[in-house]
């Protein structure tokens, strides 16, 4: 392949993840940190950046060490991996963010247990060289950091009023408690899941329509 | 003299046609509301009307965006996000603010129907998909209750109506509590006479006994509704108290347990919705029963002093599979398998 073929194609692995085979938003996985700590921006921003650094640097490592992790225990593997990551990353955020850091509580450690990470893992960073993997993961990651905090910003703006603690509305804002509480991340997932599969069919559907339309000049 | 030939009609079933039509069935129970919401302007003045008016915008509004774009074509004209709308709004505070009302009814269309496939498709009653919603989000302001202010207060608007989109009322309203909340914190009973004729304070909807009444024997006669269901929750709700009361006489008689609350109104309108409640007769009586025991539950074991409105949702949940159960058995076949 070209020199400009592998970039091409690094670049598709890049924006896939984040757009075409989000990991949020078209492959719904990663729930559990998405409705558990979207409940601000600052929150849910943290938690991706993590999200984000982890898989980078996962990827890079199973990718480069492919051909060397035998394949009965490659899952154990990967997440030896994972977990060494996500210590370092723990210990950064207690270092740097303290406050953050007790607010996401358990679901800096529960990265490990992300099943976006691991599968990107075993879905591509073991099969594919280190440059392809790490566009792969910056995508992925990039995707699931921008969907939470997309979701953290919409339920800080309603919930509390204010965005990264900056108030948006005045003192006299009336909160709107459950969008802080669970029923309210549930419901604002699933609302974006609405909007955004409703994008994509309109877009799949203009695609059908020009092609229908090219295919018969005659109407 | 003209004969009148004999005509072959060649066109599939259904031949009968009985008449009744979704935008008419709706109609029966708007009819069914009206004194309503009379009696709800009579004791809270032109702040009921508001706040109706603020929820059914809600409804109707959201119902119209949406069916822009459908398929299906507009759908408004069936009246059913008029008759949410209306529902919606006789079970909130007479003082809740404007624009929460509106976002009520919104959420109610919104999350209760159409994100499900629009009438006919939801699980849940839709008015009270929203009320539980508007209960989540502004848990203060629906829990401020006003006293009736009666025919004086005709023209008045209680300050909390007109707070400004998204803002908290400013103004410190004089509030009273339910004959629930009175009974649950207060240990302190409600005369009968004043929960008959709504002089409590309460949802718009929920303070007169009487007109409830009234509006359901009119939709029991036109068979607008199941009356197995209210008989059923009526029933099985005062059966309950009636037990509790008799081991702990701190528990109200299971009369004033009817007739406080929104357990009346829920009975008679909200349980009866044929959409989220079974069809079969015997699932009906579970469903009744079920829902009547819960909001005894709630009301006596539970933090909230009223549970009919979660008693209902959560019935409306096993509707598929009472429905399921129930299912009458084609002769020399086994029972259906669940």
């Amino acid at each position: 392949m070209s020199r400009d073929g592998q970039n091409r194609r690094a670049y598709q692995e890049l924006v896939k993840g984040l757009w075409r085979e989000n990991p949020v938003f078209v492959q719904v996985l990663g729930m559990c940190p998405m409705l558990a700590v979207s409940n601000s921006a600052i929150n849910a921003l943290t938690m991706g950046l993590a999200t984000f650094t982890v898989l980078l640097s996962s990827s890079l490592m199973v990718s480069s060490l492919r051909n060397l992790i035998p394949r009965q225990v490659r899952i154990s593997c990967y997440i030896i991996v994972i977990a060494t990551f996500v210590t370092v990353i723990d210990f950064v955020l207690l270092a740097l963010v303290p406050d953050v850091h007790k607010e996401l509580g358990a679901f800096i450690p529960l990265i490990v247990a992300n099943c976006m990470i691991l599968g990107r893992q075993e879905a591509f960073a073991a099969k594919h060289p280190v440059g392809l993997a790490a566009a792969d993961a910056a995508g992925m990651g990039g995707g699931f950091a921008l969907a939470l905090f997309g979701l953290g910003g919409f339920r800080e703006v309603l919930g509390s009023g204010s965005l990264f603690g900056v108030s948006l509305f005045g003192a006299h804002f009336e909160p709107w408690v459950i969008m802080l509480l669970p029923p309210g991340g549930f419901i604002s997932l699933g609302l974006l899941l609405l909007v955004l599969n409703w994008v994509r069919s309109r877009r799949t559907q203009r695609s059908e329509d020009l092609v229908t339309a090219q295919g018969n000049p005659s109407r | 003299m003209k004969s009148k030939g004999a005509r072959l009609i060649l066109q599939p079933a259904p031949l009968l046609r009985s008449g009744l039509t979704t935008p008419a069935a709706m109609r029966d129970v708007v009819y069914a509301l009206v004194p309503l919401v009379i009696g709800a302007s009579w004791w809270f003045g032109l702040s009921a009307l508001l706040v109706l008016l603020a929820a059914t915008a809600g409804a109707v509004i959201t119902e119209w965006i949406f069916s822009l774009g459908a398929a299906r074509g507009q759908s408004l004209q069936d009246l059913s996000a008029t008759l949410t709308g209306m529902l919606l709004g006789l079970t909130l505070p007479p003082g809740l603010p404007l624009w929460m009302a509106f976002v009520g009814g919104a959420a109610s269309i919104g999350l209760g129907k159409l994100i499900w496939g629009g009438l006919g498709q939801n699980p849940f009653n839709p008015a009270l998909v929203g009320r539980a919603f508007l209960l989540g989000a502004f848990p203060t302001a629906m829990t401020t209750w006003q006293a009736p202010s009666g025919p004086a207060g005709f023209l008045g608007i209680i300050p909390s109506n007109l707070a400004l989109p998204l803002q908290q009322p400013t103004v410190d309203a004089l509030s009273s509590a339910t004959p629930l909340g009175l009974m649950k914190f207060q240990n302190q009973e409600t005369p009968l006479p004043d929960l008959m004729l709504g002089h409590t304070a309460g949802c718009l909807g929920e303070t007169s006994g009487l007109l409830i009444l009234l509006g359901g024997v009119y939709l029991a006669l036109r068979r607008s509704i199941d009356w197995r269901i209210t008989v059923a929750v009526l029933f099985s709700a005062s059966v309950f108290s009636g037990l509790l009361h008799l081991f702990d006489a701190d528990n109200p008689q299971p009369i004033v347990a009817l007739f406080s609350g929104g357990l009346l109104f829920g009975a008679i309108f909200m349980a009866t919705d044929p959409v989220t409640s079974p069809v079969t007769p015997r699932g009906a009586w579970i469903f009744g029963i079920g829902i009547g025991v819960l909001a005894i539950l709630i009301r006596t074991f539970g933090g909230y002093p009223e549970g009919i409105m979660y008693a209902i949702l959560l019935m409306n949940a096993t509707t598929p599979l009472i429905e399921r159960v129930t299912q009458p058995r084609p002769f020399g076949r086994g029972r259906p398998t669940l």
